[in-house]
């Protein structure tokens, strides 16, 4: 045993004294982790939420959040002098004369960027992969509240610093909480104290940006690790891997060494950006005053596919006794996400309602054999990216030399026809996939070498694949569609017959597949 | 799952393959020589950090290929950040990668459902300790607890009141009142006709009182913009035209979608258009929206002169102004 073995042994041994733990640490130092690089899609949002909490600390400490006037007298010379809130003061005081303040600035905007990303990426795995099915439902849920939680917090966060930019989008966000039907104008007069701007506003999403927020990430964050932790990670399907194991390195030391070497990774990368790549320079900008505006507004990105649909919406208002609804604000603004949003919340039970299969799952699917949930998840994606695109409208048809109402129309159409023309090509191209999968197994891999055969004609080598690969492409279940009687044993018809009909239907398109190959037909080939 | 189909095996996990480092000493040792060099790299970044904050001055620039006009002291900063962090990281993983045991190990899984018997139990240990609480029987517990915790709820709302005043009729009055002198903004100097020429656009705020402060509120629903075509251009009915002054009409500059500064003249078409969503508006038509997804047009302000020939509001605006709300009338 050498000195350092000796150490190591002792703390471990004072820990247990004091706690009793040594039987839980023991189990979870040498937990076993799988290694896949999707995996870390989830780590890199973690990362960049430690380095959103140390950089947004680090602002705080010079940043104002106040709307009061003052006069500029800092260091940046073309706005020498000029009247403006103390937060964007502030902001410029960050910027020019704080050591370090401008690069931390735009770690900061970048880690949100980056968190805002590999949120969204993360989210596309688990969809495409399953991983969101029994028992792992609840990480899904929370996944979608980090989400949207996530939307709101970059955009409180931009909208601080109170320059041209950030103030016409909270300009945009008041007119949302006026068009609210009934309560609209109460709730926007209390949210921005008064009418809009007003000097309250700012003060207040400070306190939620900085406190209210961060807080229910830590916690939220905090159960969806510790429920990974305790439901064990899923994992890819392949030759060892069963639904009964998990194959992977031990925490302590391998993985603990891969993922906190690639928290610095990540920290370093985002300073790298924050140190090359200049992001939001609110100096160019000016202060925020309500009767200007800089030509090319633009959220960051992943506010952009609202700001898309609200651009493509109809100019539809109602008017009537004495009153006004603006379906132009509220369905693009609050109408469709909310749907979008809830819908992908209850996706796992919407999904497990179709299929009846209420069992756990740990291997993930690969996605051409769920092609239903696969050209579901690309026709939404088809859906927001047609949003987003309209979002950035003007620098499209600026670099494109189209006009604008070119695009508009091209959107207003693109977002009704091109997602069911995703689901379809989608789930085509899934089956046809297994169905290539199927020859591989079948017929083994093409060489590219041929041969002439004693007749005079020339055929392509083929060389079987491995036990390996053929079991990878055999190892999903296929199963056949619920069979839901319209009448129970005695005769008597069930109720909700529509309900039924409905999700048989569904589940029969669900099972639709490329039958997988079995011994039976390798044994058949094998005769020819 | 049909049973007759006879499913391919499982060959099991494939037999593991040792790195040149797990059985070559000499390879182990470049392994190290390599981890050691990452975790100098970094070090390496503090170094060029520290160097940066004491012997770079703040208001260096340098011109870089690509990044443009650079502030070095900043940017060196970050470089070395990135890099002290960034070796940090890949040493790690390196470290891992080459000399950690990287044979992969195989847990069990444990189902999460209780076995039966535990579970019945726990269902019954609910169903009984529920019952202890007697809530079921006692209604006039069960009721008036809904009351207290419902009416509990309330008082939030109530403590919350002093967020903002009621709106009254703020969302509706502007500053403009009849005989209200149109200012340049910025400037505040009145404006006379022909201080605009046919084709012009000025950017205007009401005329303050002596003594008033102009705060941002006010700018948010009374600017104005001033646009003069020739008078043969407009296509208006009697009453707006008589709004107009000499060819000059004036709107509101605040989008009547969601509120954004309606900036952009296009002199060749007549257009207004909002940058925000790109709503257009038909200048020569009394702001009709003619695209996107604003559903009404700018209200128009109705101006004259006074006798000093100063452009003036002839009445205050007839609509309000800015997003809709829902107790806006038309
Ligand atoms: C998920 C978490 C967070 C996100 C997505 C986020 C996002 C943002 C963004 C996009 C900005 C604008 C930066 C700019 O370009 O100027 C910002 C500003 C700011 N954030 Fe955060 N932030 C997060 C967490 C935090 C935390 C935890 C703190 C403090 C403890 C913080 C403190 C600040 C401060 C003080 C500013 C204004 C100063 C400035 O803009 O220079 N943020 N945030
Ligand atoms: S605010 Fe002007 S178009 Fe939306």
């Amino acid at each position: 045993m050498t000195a350092r073995e000796r150490i190591a042994g002792n703390v471990a041994s004072y820990v247990d004294d004091r706690t009793g733990a040594a039987k839980w640490m023991k189990k979870n130092l040498t937990k076993v982790f799988p290694d896949h690089w999707s995996f870390m899609l989830g780590e890199i949002a973690l990362y960049s939420f430690i380095i959103l909490l140390l950089s947004g600390t680090f602002l705080t400490f010079w940043f104002d959040p106040s709307q009061r006037e003052v006069v500029y007298e800092g260091g940046y010379a073309p706005l020498e002098g000029l009247k403006m809130s103390a937060a964007y003061a502030s902001t410029l005081h960050i910027s020019f004369e704080v050591r370090g303040g401008l690069l931390m600035r735009q770690i900061h905007h970048w880690a949100a960027l980056i968190f805002m990303a590999a949120i969204v990426v993360h989210l596309l795995r688990v969809y495409f992969t399953g991983a969101f099915r029994k028992p792992r439902e609840f990480n899904w849920i929370i996944g979608v509240g980090l989400l949207t939680l996530g939307i709101v917090e970059g955009f409180l966060g931009y909208s601080l610093p109170d320059d041209l930019l950030s103030g016409t989008g909270i300009r945009i966000a008041e007119a949302i909480i006026q068009a609210l039907p009934l309560v609209g104008s109460y709730l926007a007069f209390f949210a921005f104290g008064g009418a809009f701007p007003g000097e309250s506003f700012i003060p207040r999403i400070y306190t939620v940006h900085v406190l209210l927020l961060p807080g229910i990430f830590l916690a939220l964050i905090t159960v969806h690790l510790m429920l990974v932790w305790y439901q064990k990670h899923t994992q890819y399907p392949g030759p060892g891997r069963t639904e009964k194991n998990v194959v992977g390195y031990p925490l302590m030391p391998v993985y603990m060494a891969k993922a906190g070497g690639f928290f610095f990774i990540v920290f370093g990368i985002t300073a790298f950006l924050g140190a090359v790549a200049s992001i939001n320079p609110i100096w160019l900008y000016g202060p925020y005053t309500p009767g200007q505006i800089s030509a090319g507004s633009q959220p960051d990105w992943y506010m952009g596919w609202l700001d898309g649909l609200v651009r493509m919406s109809p100019p539809l208002e109602t008017h009537a006794f004495g009153h006004t609804i603006s379906w132009n604000i509220l369905i693009p603004g609050l109408i469709v996400p909310g749907i979008l949003f809830t819908g992908m919340a209850l996706y796992p039970f919407i999904e497990s309602w179709v299929t009846g299969d209420k069992r756990e799952h740990h291997l993930l699917d690969r996605p051409r054999n769920a092609p239903n949930r696969t050209a579901l998840g690309v026709m939404s994606l088809t859906f927001m990216i047609v949003a987003l695109l309209n979002g950035g409208n003007d620098i499209i048809a600026t670099n494109f030399h189209l006009t604008i109402n070119q695009i508009m129309w091209f959107s207003r159409i693109a977002i009704f026809v091109l997602p069911p023309i995703a689901f379809i090509v989608t789930k085509r191209l899934c089956l046809s996939l297994q169905r290539a999968d199927r020859d591989l197994v079948l017929h083994g891999r093409e060489t590219g070498r041929l041969l002439r055969m004693p007749s005079g004609e020339f055929v392509e080598v083929h060389e079987p694949i491995s036990p390996e690969k053929a079991w990878l492409l055999t190892q999903h279940e296929q199963n056949p569609p619920l069979a839901l009687e319209e009448v129970d044993s005695r005769g008597v018809r069930r109720p909700g017959v529509i309900k039924n009909k409905i999700r048989a239907r569904i589940s029969k398109a669900n099972a639709e597949a490329v039958p997988k190959v079995s011994v039976e037909d390798l044994k058949e080939i094998e005769h020819h | 799952m049909s049973m007759e189909i006879e499913a391919i095996k499982d060959p099991g996990l494939p037999a593991h393959v040792h790195r040149a480092a797990d059985t070559d000493p000499k390879a182990a040792k470049k392994a190290e020589r390599q981890v050691a060099i990452l975790f100098l790299l970094s070090a390496l970044g503090t170094i060029l950090l520290i160097s940066t904050f004491f012997f770079i001055s703040e208001d260096t620039f340098i011109y870089l290929p690509v990044l443009g006009n650079t502030n070095a002291y900043q940017l060196f900063l970050g470089l070395g950040l990135a890099a002290s962090l960034f070796f940090i990281g890949m040493g790690a993983i390196q470290w891992a990668r080459t000399l950690m045991p990287d044979e992969e190990v195989v847990a069990e899984r444990h189902e999460f459902r209780s076995p039966d018997e535990d579970r019945a139990d726990f269902v019954a240990t609910v169903k009984d300790r529920a019952g202890q609480a007697g809530l079921g029987r006692r209604s006039l517990i069960k009721r008036s607890l809904g009351l207290s915790l419902g009416l509990v709820g309330i008082s939030p709302l109530l403590l919350l009141r002093d967020l903002g005043p009621l709106p009254k009729d703020d969302l509706t009055k502007t500053s403009w009142k009849a005989g209200t002198r149109l200012v340049t903004d910025p400037g505040d100097r009145p404006i006379r006709p022909e201080d605009l020429e046919v084709g012009a656009v000025a950017q205007t705020l009401p005329e303050l009182a002596s003594g008033e402060k102009r705060t941002l509120n006010n700018i948010g629903k009374d600017a104005v913009l001033l646009i003069r075509l020739r008078p043969e251009e407009f296509n208006l009915d009697a009453e707006r035209l008589s709004w107009t002054h000499e060819g000059i009409i004036a709107f509101s500059k605040i989008c009547s979608h969601m509120g954004c500064a309606v900036a952009l003249y296009e002199q060749q078409t007549k257009h207004l258009l909002c940058p925000c969503h790109q709503s257009t508006f038909d200048v020569t038509r009394a702001a009709k929206v003619i695209f996107g997804p604003a559903a009404r047009p700018l209200p128009q302000l109705a101006i004259t002169i006074d006798a000093d020939g100063y452009l003036v509001a002839k009445a205050p605006f007839t609509e309000p102004v800015g997003p809709s709300f829902w107790e806006r009338s038309s």
